[in-house]
């Protein structure tokens, strides 16, 4: 399972953070300040896994975006490496070629996106289509006209 | 797409816009004080507050608490948001409250009453919002009052697929919060559960296998029918091609997600039985391995992660089936020119799936191959998370031949080593170096190189391991002092190789004192240069040394007594060290040589166990369940250790490991030495008893919880009664046995003064009796108790198949700063599974007849009591079984029947008993359907007459 999803900028700024399991605010600051701290001074040819604690650490680099997972030492790590790339890839989709700052002011959004592929730190949702869609609808329902969206859910094949 | 909907909140962008033109940190804190500000007037004063209001304030907020201030305000506006009938609105009230919490029990409740709602809502969008929530969430709250509700959302195949899967998921965190709650929900729907697997949409199957991965690890019983879906599930998976599963291909590789995860499931079983099945598995297995090997459809490294993410995954499972021995070899080759691999990822998943392969039988000698390599990438990795790797490949690829080269490596590797992993590699290193030891002289040297280099990580339990091998070993003792003596000369020497060196002179320093370098006066002098420098503990063993000498070397006895009378000594603000002057000086006084030889006489050989090292390192490195590490620690246990180091030739009285444990020297006659402080390696300094830990420490595995013929001897034949007491602690056991389930309750009594701390019951069962026994704790085991107080665990035990050695209970606390643990058995038999049954004459010689040969098990043995009918039928009728009259033709027989009550399949036993009053024996015959049963059966009951 993972335990958690963290995004950081190259200058050790936080941009998300989802937490699947209950700690202190104190302890999730601890963990936010020191993996930050560990992944920023790895070189860029190290590979993508750090033992932490009783976890293991998955992060990727992409552009000055860091995206670090944490999962358990028996989990795939290949997969959870993989797991970040499919919301970046969702990411780009939704924003078109995704930078740095449109996390920043759509902070919400990103986080619904996260939420559709990932609930509870399992694996929810792998297809891309399928997110999007999920998404789209969300959207369709901000629009708040209730009888409109009733009618957009239908098409979308949700209701 | 765009992401500026009709809902985006101009307030929130122009904020956030501030928020990153502030040039300084104090700007941004003054700018988020400033709208901290702002937002907290607007909920005071404006009430009627806008929902679109609330929902742009409640996101700024959830802004702010990204940039690290904490957050006291917005928890109701987000609750009053939840139950919007604006989705938006709605959906950022749930944003706020997973990712921020609820401060208090009240809002709690707000929060489980909107769930509630959106649960039972018609919206399926709404319904799925409310399942996130609880997945995200995930209280004991939610637990108790959700639990039966979302169970039928996801077996309910008129919902939306989305929201099965939520479902499943939520339902998933609550079992993970209370999984007592839903066992039974379990148990009744297993095999529906397991129809999940089947579902044509990917999606819910990926979300299913969550849930179902999790109870399995609760109780893969009532979902085993899960796995022949799995099975053919991901055969289908496996040999499709990437355009038949569209929507779930990733970069032209078919469903990783969902292919890993039915790999991971099976996992959680063993092999299946059924040929077929098996047969379907392998071939799924075999075209992975074979899919490695095909050109790659496309150069991105995603394409060659998740093809490779799916390759370990089955290379797990191939480990954990362990049956394919070919597989094995096969994996091991294809992942062996990963170990060079220019990407990193590889090298380090390689290397520590090489760490299981290596301990394995089959595959050692194919991991052995890879040395040179490993120890390169020992010295030259640049990446730490591979260097560490490499040291536990090491450690696991060691063998006999290999050793020396390895541990050299590995010591030099230390001394550069990251400070997290040092103790750990420390300890590692130590148990190599005992376990293949050529020679003692060698493994001596190795260990006094290890503590000089590993300095402040060398645990107790490694120093004293080594005294205890040279106590016990008379070749080495003298080059034992030797080396000692050596290292002490260094000008900058550890604490610990004094206190090695202080305690090893003392015992054996004579050995060295023939030469002039070594002579008695300069080893004193050597220790006691460095005395003062050192703490309490390394100085209360240096005076025991001192004290030693004075026996071994008559002539340093002024020169000792002088030094020990100072002032600083015998009024020593430090308790324990006044006490050792004082009264070591008296003891020296009394001018009676005879006695003093005998009170400071060597110290006895230690009775030998199996190295208490090894349950260290669990303790240090603690086995993940089913996976990987395990595995590690069963290949640790491998016989080597007592082949190689077991020192005690002659046969220890077993009064000596009591003597050792209550730590009063082997000869204390004289009243003057109640200190017993001779024989203290370590720190009565802080009330610690490391030694007689040491020694006590079972191992994990070599543990032997007492004579099996003890707990035969008083719980057989009843249910209840005292399992261990001694001065500290009282165990107690009340047990009930109703068709193939046992009840057992088991008393903890606290006898001593002061509170038991860390209090921690563990179930140790051999590979055999797990396999037969399913143990399920109905509560937890106090972590604490009180002085006086009786505290219990309640274990539910079913029967699944027969076994012989009963399982163990480890129980472990600390008392008064010591650590005490005690290896007990459970009192339960496979007998206790027994149920009486009648039978006719007829019936009973049919299936006698019936059940020869090799399901009969009989034995001769002497009784052990008068040879008395009503003793023989007591006897029998509490070990479970009915005594039918008027059977065997011979009167003086006696005959019975019963049923061994086993889940899924019962077993009937017959049993005859014949005594021969002429020579006083009886002779037991046991026949049942299955040989195990009876030669089980015959074991618990030879020698109860």
């Amino acid at each position: 399972m993972i335990e958690f999803m963290l995004l950081f900028s190259r200058q050790g700024k936080l941009r998300l953070q989802r937490w699947y399991s209950a700690l202190p605010v104190k302890e999730k600051k601890k963990i936010i300040r020191e993996l930050i701290a560990i992944i920023l001074t790895r070189k860029s040819k190290m590979c993508n896994f750090l033992e932490y604690r009783d976890k293991k650490i998955v992060y990727r680099r992409y552009a000055s975006l860091f995206f670090c997972c944490a999962i358990d030492k028996e989990d795939n790590e290949l997969l959870a490496l993989e797991i970040i790339h499919r919301f970046v890839e969702l990411l780009d989709k939704f924003f078109g070629s995704v930078c740095e700052l449109d996390v920043i002011f759509n902070f919400e959004k990103a986080y619904f996106m996260l939420d559709e592929l990932l609930l509870g730190g399992i694996v929810q949702e792998t297809s891309k289509s399928h997110v999007l869609k999920a998404i789209q609808c969300q959207e369709m329902m901000a629009d708040d006209a209730e009888t409109r969206t009733h009618a957009v859910l239908e098409e979308l094949g949700f209701s | 797409m765009s992401a500026k909907g009709p809902d985006s909140m101009k307030g929130l962008t122009i904020f956030i816009g501030d928020i990153r033109n502030c040039k300084s940190k104090e700007a941004e804190v003054k700018r988020i004080q400033k709208e901290l500000s702002n937002i907290r007037g607007k909920f005071k004063t404006d009430k009627g507050l806008e929902g679109y209001q609330k929902k742009k304030y409640v996101c700024k907020l959830l802004f702010i608490f990204l940039l690290g201030t904490e957050i006291d305000i917005g928890y109701q506006e987000a609750i009053n948001l939840l139950s919007s009938v604006k989705y938006s609105e709605k959906h950022i009230g749930y944003l706020f409250i997973t990712v921020l919490g609820t401060p208090t029990p009240e809002m709690e409740r707000s929060v489980l009453q909107a769930i509630r709602n959106d649960l039972r809502s018609r919206i399926s969008i709404n319904v799925s919002l409310a399942l996130q929530a609880v997945a995200n969430i995930g209280s004991e709250l939610m637990a108790q009052d959700l639990g039966h509700e979302i169970p039928q959302i996801l077996m309910n195949r008129s919902m939306d697929d989305f929201v099965r899967q939520n479902a499943a998921l939520s339902w998933l965190k609550l079992i993970r919060v209370q999984p007592a709650l839903f066992s039974g929900a379990i148990e009744e729907n297993g095999a529906q559960l397991g129809q999940l697997i089947n579902d044509k949409n990917l999606g819910v199957v990926t979300s299913a296998l969550g849930l179902l991965q999790e109870m399995a690890i609760h109780n893969p019983e009532p979902i085993k029918g899960a796995v022949g879906h799995a099975i053919s599930r991901l055969s289908k998976l496996v040999q499709g091609q990437p355009n038949e599963f569209e929507d779930y291909g990733y970069h032209f590789v078919v469903a990783p997600w969902l292919t890993v995860k039915l790999i991971r499931f099976l996992q959680y079983f063993s092999p299946p039985e059924d040929t077929l099945i098996r047969s379907r598995l392998n071939e799924a297995l075999d075209s992975i391995l074979n899919k490695v090997q095909e050109p790659p459809q496309s150069k991105k490294i995603y394409h060659s992660n998740a093809k490779n993410a799916i390759l370990f995954e089955a290379i797990y499972l191939i480990i954990h089936l362990e049956y394919e021995h070919a597989f094995m070899i096969r994996a091991c080759n294809h992942i062996g020119s990963f170990m060079q691999h220019k990407e990193a990822n590889l090298r380090y998943l390689t290397i520590e799936v090489m760490v299981l392969l290596g301990a394995s039988e089959i595959c050692h000698g194919a991991v052995v191959k890879h040395l040179e390599t490993v120890l390169t990438t020992l010295k030259t990795d640049r990446d730490i998370s591979i260097r560490q790797r490499c040291a536990d490949l090491l450690y696991s690829m060691c063998d006999h031949e290999n050793a020396e080269n390895i541990i050299s490596e590995l010591l030099s590797y230390l001394e550069k080593a990251d400070y997290a992993i040092r103790e750990e590699l420390v300890l590692k290193i130590a148990i190599l170096a005992e376990r293949f030891a050529v020679d003692f002289l060698w493994y001596v040297n190795s260990i006094l190189n290890l503590i000089r280099v590993g300095g402040d990580f060398v645990s107790e339990e490694v120093w004293h391991r080594v005294i205890q091998i040279v106590i016990n070993r008379e070749d080495i003792q003298g080059y034992a002092a030797k080396l000692c003596f050596e290292a002490l000369q260094a000008p900058a020497c550890h604490e610990t190789m004094l206190k090695v060196g202080g305690y090893i002179l003392g015992e054996f320093g004579n050995n060295i004192a023939g030469d002039p370098r070594s002579s008695p006066y300069i080893q004193f002098r050597l220790l006691h240069s460095k005395f003062l420098l050192c703490s309490h503990d390394t100085r209360a063993i240096l005076l025991s040394t001192y004290m030693k000498f004075m026996n071994l070397f008559p002539e340093l006895r002024p020169t000792i007594q002088a030094e020990m009378s100072k002032k600083n000594q015998i009024r020593n603000a430090n308790v324990e060290l006044q006490q050792r002057a004082v009264e070591y000086l008296s003891l020296s006084r009394i001018g009676n040589d005879a006695l003093l030889g005998k009170v400071l006489e060597e110290m006895p050989p230690f009775p030998e166990k199996e190295s208490s090292l090894m349950a260290m390192l669990r303790k240090k490195a603690p086995s993940v369940p089913l996976h990987k590490e395990d595995k590690i620690a069963s290949a640790g246990s491998s016989g080597d250790l007592q082949r190689h180091v077991n020192p005690s030739p002659q046969p220890v009285p077993s009064t000596l490991l009591e003597t050792a444990s209550k730590r009063s020297p082997p000869a204390s006659s004289t009243p003057v030495v109640q200190s017993a402080a001779l024989l203290e390696l370590g720190n009565s300094v802080n009330g610690n008893a490391p030694l007689s830990e040491l020694i006590l420490a079972p191992n994990l595995d070599g543990s032997e919880p007492g004579n099996i013929d003890d707990v035969k001897k008083d719980f057989l034949l009843k249910n209840n009664g005292v399992l261990f007491e001694n001065d500290l602690i009282q165990i107690g056991v009340k047990s009930e046995f109703t068709n193939r389930i046992g009840k057992l309750n088991i008393f903890f009594g606290n006898k001593s003064n002061s509170q038991l701390n860390n209090f921690e019951v563990a179930i140790i069962m051999s590979s055999d009796t797990s396999q037969a026994l399913q143990i399920t704790p109905q509560s937890n085991p106090p972590s604490t108790i009180a002085s006086g107080a009786q505290e219990q665990q309640v274990l539910q035990i079913e029967c699944l198949g027969s076994f012989r050695t009963p399982p163990s209970l480890d129980v472990t606390f600390l008392l008064a700063g010591g650590s005490n643990k005690y290896t007990l058995y459970i009192p339960v038999f496979l007998s206790k599974f027994l149920e009486s049954t009648q039978m006719s004459q007829d019936n009973f010689f049919a299936r006698w007849k019936l059940l020869a040969g090799d399901k009969e098990s009989q034995r001769i043995f002497p009784a052990t009591k008068k040879i008395d009918k009503s003793i023989v039928c007591n006897v029998l009728s509490s070990f479970g079984l009915a005594v039918l009259p008027d059977i065997d033709p011979n009167v003086s027989n006696y005959v019975s029947a019963g049923i061994v009550q086993i889940k899924d399949a019962p077993s009937g036993v017959l049993l005859r008993l014949e005594p021969n009053e002429v020579t006083n024996m009886y002779r037991l015959t046991i026949r049942s359907s299955k040989g195990s049963v009876s030669e089980t059966l015959q074991f618990l009951l030879t020698d109860q007459f």
